[in-house]
């Protein structure tokens, strides 16, 4: 990492105090712990890189942009070198979703929650996890995802239905 | 404000995300639409399991020890590789020649021992070569993952010809070479990946013929495995994981066990 020692401070301040929010959203798109710390790393790494062009601000959004950069590019990565064989199909859900008469979802199991929020496609899976785990505004999410916040606000209506579908389908009432 | 409005809006509503007055607008209708109301109570109910839920992955304590060491270990001062260079190069040149002393000295193997100060400086070198080659954006000379690209690449810049074996299909696929300068010379430089892991292999003619098993170990929070074999020397450096980094120094060590020409 190429800082020096007053750049350096001025990096661990504003990026070490977020690493639970880096790593969290590093797992969620990778869906692998040891991806998961590979991405972090190499997220720590461009981010040092590139810190002097941060100025200041919200430290969290800006880190969390270059890990979903960097996960993404993992991804990429991973299926160019690796063919079909470790993806979905590790992830096959089974048919125990389906109970019609589970419309609440606090009945839900936490192990089923979790396969259902690892099932939404990334773009999907970030805004969820973005919202719902770390708590980030729509104008937050925008920027680390890089897209209009009406964009963030059909993402995360979409990703919620889809869901609830997943979790409690209950035909007709939700489209 | 009917009902259609009302559930387009009410992810926003949920998310305290809507202006005063909308939101005082769904709010109300809420109270008196059922179906909508059961919308959001259905909303309410996931956003409630998903707060819930222990889904937060945090980080793991190795990985935080990890990046607090990178940043600490990293060189202090920005600089670009043209002033860096002439430092490696007083070191590399130190270095030799206590290689050279240590050789004369040491019967039966090269570095035999990890506090001689020979060893100790070609580390610090072959760290500091690793971490220039990140750093500088400067990682290959010849970008190619076909060893038939790489290996010749070399002919004419060095008095050797490296061994440059495919392990792709080991899950190490070859990112390409460059020349860096180690020991008191050039030597050729290979670079592996393992995921997002950059290996750097440095190999060189070994100023003797003895054999060395694989040797570790950790500077910096790179792991470092290095030995010798048929005439050439290796060093091998990652920020890779111990076991996997072990894993390619043995597949490294099998298939460049052809002496050099």
């Amino acid at each position: 990492m190429r800082l020096n020692l007053d750049e350096r401070g001025r990096f661990e301040h504003a990026t070490l105090p977020h690493l639970d929010a880096a790593y969290n959203l590093a797992r969620w798109l990778t869906r692998d712990d040891h991806a998961a710390e590979d991405v972090v790393q190499e997220a720590y790494f461009r981010a040092a890189k590139f810190f002097a062009g941060f100025r200041g601000g919200d430290g969290r959004t800006w880190l969390l942009a270059v890990v979903r950069r960097a996960a993404y590019d993992w991804l990429a990565k991973r299926r160019a070198w690796a063919a079909a064989s470790f993806d979905e199909a590790v992830h096959d859900r089974g048919d125990d979703a389906s109970n019609p008469e589970s419309l609440v979802i606090r009945k839900a199991d936490q192990q089923l929650l979790r396969q259902a929020l690892e099932e939404l496609s990334p773009e999907f899976r970030e805004v969820t996890v973005l919202r719902e785990l770390e708590g980030l505004s729509y104008q937050q999410i925008a920027a680390v995802v890089g897209v209009p916040v009406g964009t963030v606000m059909s993402r995360l209506s979409r990703a919620r239905k889809q869901l609830r579908q997943r979790l409690a389908p209950c035909p007709g009432r939700e489209e | 404000m009917d009902c259609r409005d009302v559930q387009n809006l009410l992810h926003p509503y949920s998310d305290g995300e809507l202006d005063l007055v909308r939101h005082l607008q769904i709010e109300h209708h809420l109270a008196e639409c059922a179906a909508c109301a059961e919308h959001q109570l259905g909303l309410r109910r996931l956003r409630e399991a998903l707060a819930s839920a222990p889904l937060y992955h945090h980080a793991p304590d190795a990985l935080r020890a990890r990046l607090a060491a990178d940043l600490r270990s990293a060189p202090a001062t920005p600089s670009r590789r043209g002033r860096r260079r002439p430092r490696a190069l007083l070191w590399a040149t130190a270095a030799g020649i206590g290689l050279v002393a240590a050789a004369a000295v040491t019967t039966g193997a090269l570095l035999s021992r990890a506090s001689t100060s020979a060893e100790t400086k070609l580390v610090e070198q072959v760290v500091a070569g690793h971490v220039r080659s990140l750093q500088a954006d400067h990682l290959t000379d010849v970008a190619s993952s076909d060893r038939h690209t790489v290996k010749p690449w070399f002919r004419g810049k060095l008095d050797y010809s490296p061994q440059v074996p495919d392990l792709a299909g080991e899950g190490y696929p070859l990112s390409g070479g460059r020349l860096d300068y180690l020991a008191d010379r050039p030597v050729a430089a290979l670079v592996y990946h393992r995921r997002l892991h950059a290996i750097n292999v440095f190999t060189w003619p070994a100023p003797d013929a003895d054999e060395t098993p694989v040797r570790a170990l950790a500077r910096q929070g790179f792991h470092v495995c290095y030995w010798q074999r048929a005439g050439m020397a290796y060093w091998v450096i990652s920020d890779l994981n111990a076991q996997e980094l072990d894993e390619f120094a043995g597949l490294l060590r099998q298939h460049s066990a052809a002496p050099p020409p």
